[in-house]
């Protein structure tokens, strides 16, 4: 027998894991980042720690989508707010 | 035949009770790791202290040490700062050590206060009070003033930008080191005991030392950032 507190719990799991999609967005983004950024040093390895600081700043600007998922997955998980 | 105990284990955990203002508020383990944190600060301080009062010509590996430290951060200020970085370079240093040292606490058992949303918050909210601190002083009315800037219709969209900045800070800091807290701890509760012996060096060394030292570097650094670009460079 299901009750709605399961149903809730249930669907705050599966919500939680759609949550996490948002990973998805700032993996690319970073891969983007770091691409360029080796590219960069590349062309001009005298310049690499400007660069690395400059990727390292700007990756952690794209990671925040995605933390905002993680912050609502685990809401949903362990907070349970709905229930 | 492996044992699977389903107990992860990370939530803030209440210790002692208290009544305020006819509130009940706790004493959870995130103040008892901030408190251990502060006392190392405070007594690694006045060792320093003490050695460069007496420094040496000849630096022995402590006094060296200390050099280091202060050379870096100081660099690392001035470097993103400028002419401005005597007046930050002490609270960006202070808050460096703090964060770093909370977010490593994590390898020597501890809950870092930093998977506390409650630290994090006060850590970008005094940000938010520096940036608008030092905007005011600089620019006078023209701080609020460019909130209207390119267009007045554009105003609801700045002010939320202003007051995101605070949030997305905390909510960066905390949800890195919440995560490595989570993974940290479901690994210790759902793997057997075999697993859970070697193997999550790695782990610590991954999410503790290398996210938290990124996500210290990153808070500073953006930090300054807001400051710097409130104040403009002369």
């Amino acid at each position: 027998m299901i009750t709605g507190q399961d149903l809730i719990l249930a669907c705050s799991a599966i919500g939680a894991g759609l949550a996490l999609i948002a990973g998805v967005g700032p993996g690319i983004g970073q891969g983007i980042a770091a691409g360029h950024a080796a590219a960069a040093v590349g062309r001009n390895p005298g310049a690499k720690s400007e660069i690395t600081s400059t990727m390292l700043l700007g990756q952690a600007v794209a990671e925040t989508t995605g933390l905002y998922g993680l912050a609502v997955a685990i809401i949903l998980l362990f907070v349970k707010p709905l229930t | 035949m492996i044992q699977i105990s389903a107990e992860a284990d990370f939530m803030i955990k209440k210790l002692v009770s208290y009544e305020l203002f006819g509130q009940t508020f706790w004493l959870t383990t995130t103040h008892v790791a901030m408190l251990i944190v502060s006392v190392v600060l405070i007594i690694f301080a006045v060792a320093a202290n003490r050695a460069i009062r007496h420094a040496k010509p000849v630096p022995g590996v402590f006094q060296n040490f200390v050099e280091l430290i202060v050379e870096k951060l100081d660099s690392m200020v001035k470097n993103s700062m400028g002419k401005n970085a005597y007046r930050f370079v002490n609270y960006i240093s202070s808050i460096f050590l703090f964060i770093l040292l909370s977010n490593i606490s994590g390898i020597f058992g501890l809950r870092s206060p930093t998977a506390d949303y409650g630290v994090t918050l006060m850590l970008g909210l005094i940000t938010f009070g520096l940036i608008h601190y030092n905007g005011v002083k600089k620019n006078k009315i023209q701080h609020f003033t460019n909130l209207f800037k390119p267009l007045p219709l554009l105003f609801p969209i700045n002010l939320i930008g202003e007051v995101a900045t605070p949030l997305s800070l905390s909510l960066r800091l905390f949800g890195n080191v919440m995560s490595g807290t989570v993974m940290l701890g479901l690994w210790y509760g759902m793997m057997p005991l075999l697993f859970s012996l070697g193997i999550p060096s790695f782990l610590h060394a991954y999410f503790d030392l290398f996210s938290g030292a990124i996500q210290t570097y990153v808070f500073c650094m953006l930090t300054m950032v807001y400051v710097g670009d409130k104040i403009g460079d002369d």
